[in-house]
């Protein structure tokens, strides 16, 4: 009788309790520098949006004609422009560089099973960053 | 679509934002003529890349923020509006490009 009541004790059935999940404050970037670091190199996207809509509109004030695309640069010389734009331009830049450092990241790539140093991945792409970012101004410029 | 429109923008955008957002505004480089800047848009092969310019880092953007949303703000239950306030920007953003784009007259000069 004793041996049949331990052995159901025994039994092993499906049932497990809710693992335990702390809640996670709103605010827990705010709570070291790298977590901050981190929201912000994905918030740039938004200023990488806030220039594809800015090139939209350089387009369409093109395409309206010479007093419009006079009124677009005028209309980018506003303080409060200018001031987006630069902060703009600085999480832009940050995107790249953040961007291009995680290349030998989500990339390993081996030569004769020793792992190629992270400076040759990222390092062409920034080469090619400069080579195209001149490609591009020098069409405009000429 | 989320990488590509990470090189996309890792590549291209910050020249551009340098240029139509500081450096043709402010003098610092002369800005192109009117004239200059629609006969270099008007050609099909820029009106492309301007397509892929204006499209790609949109969707990046979507994704990004998307998760930015969910992770920073641990706002996961409102899935459903921030799924279609970021992808329907983006498709949004894609759409004005194409219709600005394909209209854009004056090719062959």
């Amino acid at each position: 009788m004793v041996e049949k009541l331990e052995a159901e004790e025994k039994a092993y059935t499906l049932y497990h309790p809710r693992w335990y999940r702390p809640r996670v404050s709103t605010y827990w970037w705010l709570g070291r520098w790298p977590y901050l670091k981190f929201i912000l190199r994905e918030l740039s996207s938004i200023f990488v949006a806030w220039t594809v809509v800015l090139m939209l509109l350089a387009i369409a004030s093109v395409e309206r004609g010479p007093q419009a695309w006079a009124h677009f640069l005028a209309f980018m010389r506003n303080p409060l422009m200018v001031a987006i734009n630069v902060i703009g331009f600085l999480f832009v830049v940050f995107h790249t560089v953040t961007w291009f450092n995680l290349t030998p990241h989500a990339m390993v790539v081996r030569v004769r099973g020793k792992r190629v140093p992270g400076l040759m991945l990222s390092g062409p792409n920034y080469a090619l960053w400069i080579a195209i970012s001149a490609a591009v101004a020098w069409l405009l410029m000429r | 679509m989320f990488s590509a429109g990470g090189v996309v923008a890792a590549l291209l955008i910050p020249v551009h934002l340098f240029l139509f957002g500081l450096a043709f505004p402010l003098g610092w480089i002369d800005p192109p003529s009117h004239a200059k800047i629609a006969g270099l848009i008007a050609h099909p092969l820029a009106r492309l890349y301007l397509f892929v310019l204006c499209s790609l880092p949109l969707f990046h953007w979507a994704h990004r923020f998307r998760y930015t949303l969910y992770d920073g703000l641990q706002i996961k239950h409102l899935n459903e509006v921030i799924f279609f306030l970021c992808y329907g920007g983006a498709i949004a953003g894609t759409v004005i490009a194409a219709y600005l784009l394909w209209n854009i007259g004056g090719w062959p000069r």
